[in-house]
């Protein structure tokens, strides 16, 4: 089950993430997971929120470039070697990973870590075949 | 059709030699009928007795926009203005407009050139054309309603404006061409869908579009919405209008008639003509024009232009479409730089809408550096920075292709590069010169 990212184009410069968070604080969305890939000029703020679908409209009603991404939110246990044993099951499949971070909080005993795949279906027949749990957006809402 | 068979398809000398005897007659009378011209002559020792052929032209001064308005408004006439039969005037943001007058013989030879441009298009006598360029002091409208009676058309002089009406006048008098400006058609393709028409089943099947510039791009999209053939024309009001040159349905560059407006493509750094094909300013000579004839009228609009002969059968020379105006152009290490190429660039590149900013700048002791700015679109945004920098390094390597210097990319936060007037200013030199 893929889950909703919001992709946010952000120049270098003073106060950009803070606009975008003022925004989306302002409106009562809520940022669930968060992380920021910069090159030396501009930056992609990747974020998972309680409500996308407002989220993206606040940010192009403010001429911020933001696009939908689906990635996926899997379930780590939350102990030594936990990640590993899920990225080994990727790595014997050749499941390819962009990129991932983590949620800010979690639900059960477990990690919640957002992963963006190059072939997002086949990542998720690998999961399912494994029993790896991964996260629903209502779950994601109910947070 | 080829209206002026003699003329447009005429043998390459046979035409020199009538352009040399044109402007063996042009000269003299331009001399001793302007004060004006004549001292400009002068001073270039390009007297009447100098000029014996159209290769002569070299020695000619050339005439420029300011030439016009500081001798506004009857200083550059050749004849009184008990022989004017008819005044437009463009618009001018600063200072006196533009001011042109026509004999009675200029508006004969505007009917005809307007004539052979309706023929480049397809037109044949008999169709029937909606004119829907602005008739008034601006010449689109009346110069194609005169061309369009030289050829024997049925007009329908709508003007511009008015969209509802000038959809139920295509279908009620089943207009095969409409002449009006490029963004204009593609409003009123809008504005059929809004009132329930399908603009690919319209009757139009043949467009004259000018008076702006306009893309490749854009050509495809209003011969994909309205199911037509869209031709670009070219003039300027100086000169005499519309009426300068227009494309065959070749579509391969736009005929430009060099019998009566002489063109050469200038380097504007060196006044030199440049070599065929390469770009710079299309400076015209009108050659039998009576009311304000122009010697080598630089239109500050930066073409190239070919000699070979077309598919169509024509001989005259044709010129590319507008690539850019002078008004812009920057000089980086020796290059002459246009925006309109970056832009072209950009266009180019799917899905990028040209808003940028070209920043020259230079260090101490330092090349001159460019660096481009270019907007993020929607279309073209990725979470991915390794996408978004493979475009970053697509539009950098295809706009080095097109200057020949290095230049430095950035993509920038939509809305951030400074607007005028709904332009984006487009150039922002730093460089202490």
């Amino acid at each position: 089950m893929k889950i909703t990212q919001i992709s946010i184009f952000l120049e270098n410069r003073k106060g950009r993430l803070y606009d975008v968070c003022s925004l989306l604080g302002a409106n009562q969305v809520n940022i669930r997971a968060l992380t920021i890939a910069e090159t030396e000029s501009f930056g992609v703020l990747r974020i998972v929120v309680d409500k996308s679908d407002l989220a993206i409209k606040l940010l192009r009603d403010n001429h911020f470039v933001a696009n939908f991404t689906d990635v996926v939110a899997i379930e780590v246990p939350d102990k030594p070697g936990g990640l590993a044993s899920i990225l080994k099951v990727f790595s014997d499949n050749d499941v390819n990973i962009e990129y991932m971070y983590g949620f800010v909080e979690k639900f059960t005993d477990k990690a919640l870590l957002v992963m963006r795949f190059e072939d997002a279906d086949f990542a998720q027949q690998i999961l399912a075949k494994h029993n790896i749990r991964v996260v629903a957006e209502k779950d994601i809402e109910g947070l | 059709m080829i209206w002026r068979q003699d003329v447009e398809c005429a043998a390459p000398a046979d035409l020199k030699a009538l352009q040399s005897e044109y402007l063996r007659k042009l000269i003299p009378y331009i001399y001793h009928n302007c004060p004006v011209y004549r001292q400009k002559l002068d001073a270039a020792k390009a007297t009447p007795d100098k000029i014996k052929s159209i290769d002569d032209i070299k020695r000619l001064p050339f005439t420029t926009k300011e030439d016009m308005r500081d001798n506004y408004p009857f200083g550059l006439f050749c004849v009184g203005q008990d022989r004017i039969n008819e005044i437009h005037v463009s618009s001018g943001t600063t200072g006196n407009p533009t001011l042109v007058g026509y004999t009675k013989d200029d508006l004969k030879l505007w009917g005809d050139v307007m004539a052979r441009v309706l023929g480049c298009a397809g037109a044949v006598p008999g169709d029937t054309i909606q004119i829907a360029y602005g008739y008034g002091l601006f010449t689109g409208g009346l110069g194609f309603h005169y061309g369009a009676l030289e050829m024997g058309l049925r007009i329908i002089p709508t003007s511009s404006g008015q969209t509802a009406r000038q959809l139920k006048l295509m279908k009620d008098f089943n207009s095969k061409i409409i002449a009006c400006t490029p963004s204009y058609v593609l409003y009123m393709a809008e504005e059929a869908k809004e009132l329930g028409v399908d603009p690919a089943q319209g009757n139009w099947k043949i467009g004259i579009f000018g008076a702006e510039p306009w893309s490749e791009a854009m050509r495809r999209e209003i011969e994909g919405i309205w199911n037509m053939l869209a031709t670009d024309v070219y003039g300027l009001s100086e000169i005499i209008g519309p009426g300068v040159a227009q494309e065959c349905h070749h579509k391969d560059g736009l005929h430009i008639f060099s019998d009566v407006f002489y063109p050469e493509v200038i380097d504007p750094k060196t006044g030199q003509e440049v070599p065929e094909g390469e770009d710079g300013e299309l400076t015209i000579t009108t050659l039998t024009k009576q009311g304000i004839p122009l010697l080598r009228y630089g239109t500050r609009d930066i073409v190239s232009i070919r000699y070979d002969k077309c598919r169509c059968g024509r001989t005259s020379p044709r010129i590319s479409k507008i690539k850019g105006r002078t008004d812009d152009m920057i000089v980086v290490r020796g290059i002459n730089v246009f925006p309109s190429q970056i832009e072209h660039v950009l266009v180019g590149i799917e899905g990028t809408q040209p808003h940028y900013q070209i920043i020259v700048d230079r260090q101490a002791h330092k090349l001159d550096e460019v660096e481009v700015l270019v907007e993020v679109e929607q279309r073209f945004f990725s979470d991915e920075i390794k996408r978004l920098n493979e475009i970053r390094d697509q539009i950098r390597r295809e706009i080095e292709n097109v200057l020949s210097i290095g230049v430095k990319v950035t993509l920038v936060e939509p809305k951030t590069i400074e607007r005028s007037m709904g332009k984006s200013k487009r150039i922002i030199d730093k460089r202490a010169l």
